[in-house]
């Protein structure tokens, strides 16, 4: 797709002036304009302008609440709520900031299902889906540290206990520890590095981003179809085709985060961090962002020793192993066909695992103790299950049903049964947009 | 797309099968495991809503019940006085509300400490000089700062709740939670059950079965001049709404400006998909 020779060519003065020297329009031009896109793109392929968008938005609400905070155990909570009443419109872009993070993994993970769901990750995708992956990783760290900001109650214990994690490494657990803490507990010295790498986490983002959409821009987009683009007549331009239809998707995105913005605010955070941090008070649960609840399940499922591993060092094993998955997903998946359209059994495992991803949140939410431990520990068995036998098993034995020979086959058999009679399309979660 | 409605369908009965089992709990009235013992009640508010606002009769009705008892022991240190005209207040009535109290400010120029009327940029002064100082007065355990107690308390709503939750706007898990506590007291515990020397019985209290602060109101303590009735669940009410503001003074702001937003999305959006209609016209996707 890449490597096709540009159609830009430079109309005014001031264009060629540029092209001669630094051909930065022909880039954008190239790459956001004429840019071939599969003709059958449905809107899960939004969210990759959607993420766009909400990291340009927590970039740029963070830099101006970072003018308004302060990084300092003593100080760190007033200065959040001096933001809150008395910063112009401050609730505004703290709540933005706040629930644009919870909104920004609501997205990733959708994004990431839909790489799923069609095999997006298959070759000669693997970078651009570890590269994906890597983001993902950072994002995680950079909301954690965020979380710990307004130096709330649950910001300290969810501090203490995730760094708590690292000291179950054998040999060298204790010193990561303290140096992620730059010391021997939670403190000023945590809170300063925490502030510090907060700021500079989402700038590295941007970074992968741009290598993230360099490598999508060389093996050109997977669809719906998991077919690659044989012809011209398989395509459209990128605009105005996908550019008004991702901006559709974005605004129906962005009405959601504004309703969650306005009217629910606090919904998705913990009321104990509006007490402020007291080292000497531990809440009754400590629980971490909702979008941390899966991999926090997984943590506290594993309470038996399994020989010289203990629970600990077993839970902190499985919760980085449940993310090592994802990064292993391109040599796990041994199926030919791409999409999950075609591949009935796939299909269905895929949905049984989106269904145990979140039911491993709610349970991430609830104490450790009775039941919820045994269901922790089956939705975990099947988390990985899903991974390191659905995958590489089913790829050998599910018989897949017949390919279209290219996009525009698949585009004009749906459009034809789709007018007369709308039952039976194999493709129907494809069929909206 | 049916196909996505009946795959959410499974992963909902999925979800709810396993809520069920879990609720399945032994139940044991004198030694209860889960706080609070009963849900708070939940309440009318003029605040809750797309278009809610605050009651400014109500807020200073809540003000007054703040000043005149919960300040006795509880501070409320993000408050600042000029902050009050959101109740209805003018500057000259600020201003002596202000004077009303004192405020210990200084050094001055002499390097001395001392006590001065309070202006309207100060925050409400504390009822204790430190919080040693207010854990030793009220049995060891210092009152909580009022400051964000409404946004700071919420009992658990569950599964599934805290779905339906999302489309009512449920935002007064807080004050339905101080307001419920507060009207809790003065009840018979269960026989068998086992309260410690120097705590109340509260079925509402979300972090055990009684709590350090007595019973705070009673009927008739503090002296209304609009009519409203004065009795402890009216106090309550109005001390609840009053935290609300307190912990929240731009929610109004906040809401109508959310209703702008959503409707100029709404529209926008409802341009650009009919644009997205007209471009794609044609082509077959």
């Amino acid at each position: 797709m890449s490597e096709g020779h540009s159609t830009y060519t430079p109309k005014t003065g001031i264009e060629r002036w540029f092209d001669a020297r630094m051909p930065l329009p022909r880039l954008v031009y190239d790459s956001f304009v004429a840019y071939p896109v599969p003709r059958n793109l449905n809107y899960a392929w939004t969210f990759g302008g959607i993420l766009s968008i909400m990291l340009v938005a927590q970039i740029l609400t963070g830099i101006v609440l970072a003018m308004h905070y302060t990084a300092d155990t003593n100080l760190a909570f007033g200065s959040v709520e001096k933001i809150m009443r008395d910063v112009n419109s401050g609730w505004l872009l703290r709540y933005m900031h706040a629930n644009g993070a919870s909104f920004f993994f609501i997205a990733v993970y959708i994004h990431i299902f839909r790489g799923l769901y069609y095999g997006s990750y298959k070759a000669p995708r693997e970078l651009l889906w570890i590269l994906g992956c890597i983001i993902y990783l950072l994002m995680m760290a950079t909301g954690f540290m965020g979380y710990v900001l307004p130096w709330g109650q649950m910001s300290f214990w969810g501090a203490t206990v995730i760094t708590g994690f690292f000291s179950a490494i054998p040999l060298v657990g204790d010193w990561i520890q303290q140096l992620l803490l730059g010391g021997f507990a939670v403190d000023n010295p945590t809170l300063n590095r925490f502030f510090a790498l907060h700021y500079l986490l989402p700038f590295m983002i941007a970074g992968v981003v741009v290598l993230h959409v360099w490598a999508l821009h060389v093996t050109g987009q997977n669809n719906p179809t998991g077919i690659e683009i044989k012809s011209k007549t398989d395509t459209v331009a990128f605009t105005p085709y996908a550019t008004i239809k991702d901006a559709f998707g974005m605004i129906v995105f962005l009405f959601f985060f504004a309703y969650f913005v306005f009217y629910l605010p606090n919904y998705l955070g913990h009321p104990d961090n509006y007490i402020v941090a007291n080292p000497l008070k531990t809440p009754a649960h400590i629980v971490p962002e909702w979008y941390f609840l899966p991999f926090y399940a997984i943590l506290r499922a594993i309470t038996f020793n399994i020989g010289p591993i203990n629970s600990k060092l077993g839970g902190v094993l499985c919760m980085f192993g449940a993310i090592v998955m994802l990064f292993l997903v391109p040599w796990l998946d041994t199926s030919k066909v791409r999409s999950a359209v075609y591949r009935p059994w796939y299909k269905l495992f895929f949905w049984l695992f989106v269904a145990d991803a979140i039911l491993l949140g709610w349970l991430g939410s609830q104490p450790a103790e009775g039941s919820y431990v045994f269901m922790a520990q089956m939705a975990t068995l099947l988390y990985f299950a899903f991974f390191l036998v659905a995958l590489p098993v089913l790829g050998l034995i599910e018989t897949p049903r017949r390919l279209p020979n290219s996009i525009t086959e698949a585009v004009l058999e749906k459009n034809k049964g789709g007018s007369g009679h709308p039952a039976g399309a194999a493709a129907a979660p494809e069929t909206k947009g | 797309m049916k196909k996505i409605l009946t795959s959410l369908a499974l992963i909902g009965l999925v979800v709810a099968g396993t809520g069920a089992i879990a609720a399945e709990e032994a139940h044991n009235a004198a030694a209860p495991t889960h706080f609070p013992i009963n849900e708070p009640k939940e309440m009318d508010w003029s605040f809750t809503g797309p278009f809610g606002t605050y009651d400014k009769a109500q807020l200073q009705r809540g003000l007054k019940v703040y000043k005149e008892v919960c300040s006795a022991c509880h501070s409320m240190d993000l408050v600042a006085f000029r902050t009050l005209s959101d109740l209805g207040y003018n500057e000259a009535q600020i201003k002596s509300l202000a004077a009303s109290y004192t405020i210990h400010d200084g050094p001055n120029d002499a390097g001395e400490m001392f006590d001065r009327p309070g202006k309207p940029s100060d925050h409400f002064p504390a009822p204790f000089a430190n919080v040693e100082a207010a854990a030793a007065s009220n049995g060891g355990a210092a009152p909580p700062d009022m400051s964000l107690l409404a946004k700071a308390r919420g009992v658990e709503r569950g599964f599934p709740q805290f779905v339906f939750d999302i489309f009512t706007q449920y935002d007064a898990g807080g004050p339905d939670y101080i307001h419920s506590l507060l009207t809790g007291y003065d009840q018979t515990p269960p026989a068998g059950m086992v309260i410690p020397e120097g705590t109340h019985y509260n079925p509402y209290f979300m972090s055990g079965v009684s709590l350090k602060m007595p019973k705070p109101l009673s009927d008739g303590q503090v002296t209304y001049d609009d009519g409203a009735p004065q009795t402890i669940d009216q106090y309550s009410r109005d001390v609840s709404a009053f935290l609300t503001w307190a912990a929240e003074p731009h929610m109004e702001d906040r809401k109508k400006t959310g209703f702008r937003v959503l409707v100029f999305l709404l529209l926008f959006g409802a341009l650009v998909y009919m644009t997205k209609r007209k471009v794609w016209e044609g082509v077959a996707h």
